[in-house]
């Protein structure tokens, strides 16, 4: 399986999968007017990775901004990443927030909520 | 003359508008739009925390009207395709007003819609959101009607909306967002 890598712009993140050493990032804002299009490649390539894991695939997110249009390929990426737990793949997600950024934290409770992978909250802290 | 720009700046002045806008809205114009607000917002040494909640705000109300105009069918009146929108800050509160033709039959939709939400507490609407955000449909531009529920969320305040009946067929609907410090 090859890298997926997608620089960051103003409106979306850069993405950087390595299959290989099972280790997904995903950082910077993610405010695209069309989501579903942009997290496309990075669902299809989990999808693929779902049937060949590494026993631990480590998830880093490191989110600035992201829109409600984004939320729901979060969702979709978090899915796949269930699946890639249950398939053995050793899912540890790390959710980066600022430290006084309660909407941030928030926003990652509300997905490990929904999700049934563990997650780790870290804090960033300010320079 | 009918139109006096003087007092038009007065206006804005005494409501402390930063930036206001009537026009179509394109996916650049939001670009620009976030990034002078971005930099005001930087120049007034706002606190992280907030600068990260208008912003957040701001982003779900424009592409809002983005996706409100994306929808429009071909028939819309002249003028009814474009959009009016201002950013002010009075005392510490930063508020954002848009302003949009609608359908008659879409804005009774959007006033249950709305009203739902104005009926929530804030651990309702947090279960009201997961809830919409693992359930519902999402929709072709990947909305699926979350962005009210988070401006309702973020803002931590009742949405504040009108709608104007202008004809049989077209009513003009309002929103102004009040983020508090």
């Amino acid at each position: 399986m090859e890298n997926l890598v997608i620089e960051g712009s103003p409106k979306t993140p850069t993405i950087k999968f390595n299959p290989e050493e099972g280790k997904l990032l995903i950082q910077g804002r993610s405010i695209p007017e069309n989501s579903i299009d942009f997290y496309k490649p990075l669902v299809d390539i989990l999808e693929e990775y779902a049937g060949n894991v590494k026993p631990a695939t480590r998830v880093d997110i490191v989110l600035e901004y992201f829109n409600t249009s984004s939320s729901k390929c979060i969702l979709d990426v978090f899915k796949k990443l269930e699946k890639i737990n249950e398939a053995g793949g050793g899912v540890a997600i790390n959710w980066h927030y600022e430290e006084d950024d309660e909407d941030m934290l928030e926003a990652g409770e509300d997905y490990q909520a929904i999700i049934n992978i563990p997650f780790k909250m870290v804090e960033i802290e300010e320079e | 003359m009918d139109l006096n720009i003087y007092d038009f700046y007065n206006k804005m002045e005494q409501d402390k508008i930063m930036l206001s806008f009537k026009g179509n809205v394109t996916s650049e114009l939001l670009t620009s739009v976030l990034q002078i607000m971005e930099s005001k917002m930087e120049k007034l040494n706002e606190p992280n925390r907030i600068k990260k909640k208008v912003y957040n705000i701001l982003v779900e109300a424009l592409q809002n009207l983005y996706h409100h105009l994306d929808k429009q069918p071909d028939s819309v009146p002249q003028g009814h395709n474009t959009v009016i929108f201002m950013i002010g800050k009075k005392e510490e509160d930063y508020t954002i007003f848009t302003g949009n033709y609608i359908t008659n039959d879409n804005a009774v939709k959007l006033k249950t819609r709305l009203e739902k939400i104005n009926s929530l507490d804030p651990d309702e609407l947090k279960a009201y959101y997961k809830e919409v955000l693992n359930n519902g449909m999402m929709s072709d531009k990947g909305g699926g009607g979350l962005g009210m529920i988070d401006i309702a969320r973020k803002s931590g305040k009742k949405l504040d909306f009108d709608f104007h009946k202008v004809d049989d067929e077209y009513s003009f609907y309002s929103l102004n967002i009040n983020i508090p410090q």
